[in-house]
């Protein structure tokens, strides 16, 4: 069954009818992520944000905009990138043909702040949860809760902004997003480097993530054979000239790509697969190396932002990696989940048991079992 | 629904010995002339002195005393170094204080992977120095040498450079926390991006209310390689203002943009001595870090577009020494203002950056209004302004009246659409002023969460939330879902 509500009243309405008979929901936006947090309980509605497609407020003075949850990213940056400005994600696109269009390919607003997913530019501009300023959620009793506000700085109340942020939708339907923006980064270059040795790899990652360098993205590209390459992109007027000084010493092949967006689309769309699995592996920076060798020693390809020690790894198990989260694929997994501290899971029970009274938000499908 | 809250247990002798049992008898405070120390923290026309102050000197022994106040159901509220501007640490009359100001240990400083681990005690400005020369920890309260990293945590304090940097709540990846039931937990630590929710994101700017940071995982990032600063002085602030809009949308994201209107000029001038030109209508600072190339090119940009502005001033800070003048001028802001006037009042209010003219305008409107003298300092680039309400004491019904235009102040922020504290919080100060923010909803969404990590309500209460709510049972039907039937997840 499917519900696809076009106003705040007509949501709030099927909420309650759902609640009332314990039908469990599952907010989808533009299914781009379809499979991730795993299997929902069978019966479970579809509850689409789709038509809740309004850009409710975009304020390019303020770098501020309010946003439907089933605004599609990519429209909303093709309407911020008129003004000369962007949401500061770039999260990869969605591999194969989406039912729903390309514009929906890379998700909705509601979509991305559930999941939390991000692209090579959080390395600069942090991710969902340290640009979103405000939400407006939709609770299973009919509550219609707002936190935050459209102001880049504020402190009143508690940040339910970041609660949501990568709540998978099991709190409730996040029905409007506020963002702060920042402007378009200009001209970019990308210096690359190679080595088929993961340790050199990781260990020039390493020295240049402590330097003040203030690049845009620092990654690394590692297939399941052959050798990896290191990428840094600098971005503004000076990106050509910085890009030009950085040494790589240790590296092979190091050169420097001004015409360098393909480059970063392959790092994104290394981060996705349909079939799956992927799974997303945190990581201290300075065990980058080890995990870039235990992913070839199973033949398997991944991608790093090497400065946050993320790794997304193609193919694999927890077994391999023990705290790593399922992302691609989780519907084909017992549980998509690492371990958490026992303390941290009963906390995140009871915020779920208080958020979602009527339990119909995905239950079962999050970390623990919540 | 709102319920009227219980009434809590008092401490008793009971309680009293079992915390000296815990921390030792000389760090339990019972006299009221030891306790008159606590009764406020930065806000000083709050008083209250608490039953009890203890200062616990590990963790553990945090976790112990809060044991002791769940079991004696006692509610108690947490104190960093008391430097708090909202109230947040005022003391209750029938609860004890737990001061924090003895848990000072850096735990571990791993540069190589950008991170410090601090027990909540442990000064801002300590952190910064702890990973320095290299590192840093960007955000800065102008607190700094005093606040504590546990006090920032609650607050979610930002600083002079948070326009470029973030906030607190930007740099926290772990947190060990002390709930009120007693129980430890942790969330986070040294890795990015733990399962489950982001608890560490809803604890930040929680001012106390949802337990106690005994151990904090920070980020902390290489030193910029270049960092260049100036003042422009201007006939306005609307020209300051369109000056700082017109460098944010020039693309550049400076670290810092800081500005002073007319009265704030003339008093700091008398106190620093810096040279500024008293009778301008504002001065604009504005400082740039990052690669030496960029900034560069960046910073002449900037000067160029005060100078398109209406500044026929500009001073580029030739050395480290001026460069810190002029930091030394911006700061001396609040303490100048004593010099101009026998009290005030500092307020926080947010607005859009665009609406400052307006804003400033209307500000300006009310002080002639009230015949009370306001002066402006804010954190231009985020629109977080610091109006400073000056008012005489001494002088019958004025107090109030400054205090009434205050509360004004706030009600035009939130009518431009900002907030009512972009950093000081909400503490008991600003209570009164949470429903206007807020709906119902809004509110009752707040109280959730309290209420899954403090039931009972023992944590700092009567803080943040306009009215005291009893938390009700967790409802709802426990249904099982199909993998746990299959055995292949467990719950509770
Ligand atoms: C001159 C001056 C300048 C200031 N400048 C700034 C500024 O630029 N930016 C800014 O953001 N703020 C500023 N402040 C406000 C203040 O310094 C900050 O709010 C600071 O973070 C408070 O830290 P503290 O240790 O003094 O906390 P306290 O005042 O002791 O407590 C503040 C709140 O935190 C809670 N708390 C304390 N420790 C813990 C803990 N470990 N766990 C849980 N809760 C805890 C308390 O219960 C209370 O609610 C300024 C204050 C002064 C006096």
């Amino acid at each position: 069954m499917e519900i696809r509500p076009s106003t705040m009243d007509e949501a709030v309405a099927a909420v309650k009818e759902l609640a009332a008979g314990g039908t469990p929901v599952r907010p989808v936006g533009a299914g781009s992520r379809a499979t991730w947090g795993g299997r929902d309980p069978d019966g479970a509605v579809a509850l689409h944000t789709g038509a809740l497609d309004r850009i409710v407020e975009h304020n390019p003075g303020d770098f501020t905009a309010v946003l439907q949850a089933g605004v599609p990213l990519a429209a909303a940056q093709e309407h911020f990138a008129r003004a000369g400005q962007m949401l500061a994600v770039d999260p990869p696109t969605f591999p194969g043909p989406m039912p729903s269009g390309p514009e929906r390919a890379g998700g909705t607003i509601g979509g991305l702040l559930a999941t939390a997913d991000s692209g090579p530019a959080r390395h600069r501009f942090g991710g969902m949860r340290d640009l979103v300023i405000g939400v407006e959620v939709l609770l299973s009793d009919g509550t219609v809760a707002r936190a935050g506000g459209k102001v880049i700085k504020n402190v009143a109340g508690y940040d339910l902004s970041k609660l949501y942020t990568g709540s998978y939708g099991t709190l409730g339907l996040v029905t409007e997003v506020a963002v702060r923006l920042h402007p378009l980064p200009g001209p970019t270059a990308t210096v690359l480097g190679s080595s088929d040795d993961p340790h050199v790899l990781a260990g020039a990652a390493l020295a240049l993530a402590k330097q003040p360098l203030e690049a845009l993205c620092l990654d690394i590209g590692w297939p399941a054979e052959g050798p990896g390459r290191l990428l840094l992109r600098f971005a503004g007027r000076t990106a050509a000239d910085r890009a030009r000084r950085i040494g790589l010493a240790g590296l092979d092949d190091v050169h420097v790509e001004e015409d360098d967006e393909g480059l970063w689309n392959a790092q994104r769309a290394a981060q996705r697969d349909p079939d799956g699995p992927v799974l997303k592996v945190p990581h201290k920076p300075a065990d980058l190396g080890d995990v870039l060798a235990t992913a070839r020693s199973h033949g398997l390809a991944a991608v790093s932002r090497a400065a946050l020690g993320l790794t997304w790894v193609r193919g694999g198990s927890r077994e391999i990696f023990p705290r790593a989260t399922v992302l691609d694929g989780a519907a084909g997994v017992a549980d998509p989940w690492p371990p958490a501290d026992a303390g941290a899971l009963a906390l995140m029970r009871r915020v779920k048991a208080r958020m979602d009274p009527a339990r119909i938000f995905r239950p079962g499908t999050f970390v623990g079992g919540i | 629904m709102v319920q009227p809250m219980r009434p809590f247990n008092v401490p008793d002798d009971a309680l009293v010995d079992r915390l000296r049992a815990v921390v030792g008898p000389d760090q339990v405070l019972t006299h009221p002339h030891q306790l008159r120390t606590y009764e406020s923290d930065g806000l000083l026309q709050y008083r209250q002195v608490p039953a009890v102050a203890v200062l616990p000197g590990t963790g553990a022994q945090v976790q112990a005393v809060v044991a002791a106040c769940a079991e004696a159901g006692v509610p108690w509220v947490a104190r960093g170094a008391g430097s708090g501007l909202s109230g947040g640490a005022l003391p209750r009359g029938d609860g004890v204080l737990i001061v924090l100001s003895r848990l000072t240990r850096v735990l571990e400083v791993d540069l190589d992977n950008g991170r410090v681990c601090v027990e909540p005690g442990v000064t801002n400005a300590a952190v910064s120095a702890a990973v320095a020369p290299h590192y840093f920890y960007p955000p800065d309260p102008s607190s700094q040498v005093v606040c504590s990293i546990g006090g920032n945590v609650a607050e979610n304090s930002g600083g002079a450079h948070c326009f470029k940097y973030g906030f607190t709540t930007n740099y926290v990846t772990g947190l060990e926390l002390v709930l009120a039931d007693g129980e430890v937990v942790t969330l986070g630590g040294p890795e990015p991006d733990p399962a489950g929710y982001d608890l560490i994101g809803a604890f930040v700017g929680s001012e106390g209310t949802l337990g106690i940071a005994t151990r904090i995982w920070l980020r902390v990032v290489p030193v910029p390689e270049t960092v260049r600063t100036l003042v422009a002085f201007f006939d306005s602030t609307a020209q300051a203002g369109q000056a700082s809009s017109d460098i944010v949308h020039a693309g550049v994201v400076p670290a810092a943009i800081e500005m002073m209107d007319a009265v704030t000029i003339r008093a700091v001038e008398e106190m620093a001595h810096a040279g500024y030109p008293v009778g301008r209508g504002a001065a604009l600072l504005v400082e740039l870090d990052g690669a030496e190339r960029e900034c560069a090119a960046q910073f002449e940009e900037v000067v160029a577009i005060c100078a398109a502005a209406g500044s026929d001033d500009v001073r580029v800070g030739r050395d480290d020494a001026e460069r810190a003048l002029f930091w030394r001028t911006r700061k001396a802001a609040f303490p100048a203002m004593g010099r101009v006037s026998p009290n005030y009042f500092v307020q926080d209010g947010v607005i859009p950056r665009t609406r400052l003219a307006e804003v400033m305008g209307r500000i300006e409107a009310l002080s002639q209004e009230y015949g009370l003298i306001v002066a402006n300092v804010f954190h231009a680039g985020d629109g977080n302004l610091h109006p400073l309400v000056c008012y005489d004491g001494r002088v019958e019904g004025q107090a109030e009246r400054a205090e009434e235009l205050s509360g004004a102040i706030l009600a035009v922020c939130l009518d431009a659409g900002g907030s009512i504290t972009g950093e000081h919080g909400v503490g008991v100060d600003k209570l009164k002023y949470m429903p206007k923010m807020f709906g119902e909803g809004d509110l009752e969404a707040f109280q959730r969460l309290r209420c899954a990590f403090d039931p009972v309500g023992l944590a700092n209460p009567g803080k943040v939330m306009p009215t005291p709510r009893l938390c009700g049972e967790v409802p709802g039907p426990y249904k099982r879902h199909p993998l746990e039937i299959a055995g292949l997840a467990e719950r509770f």
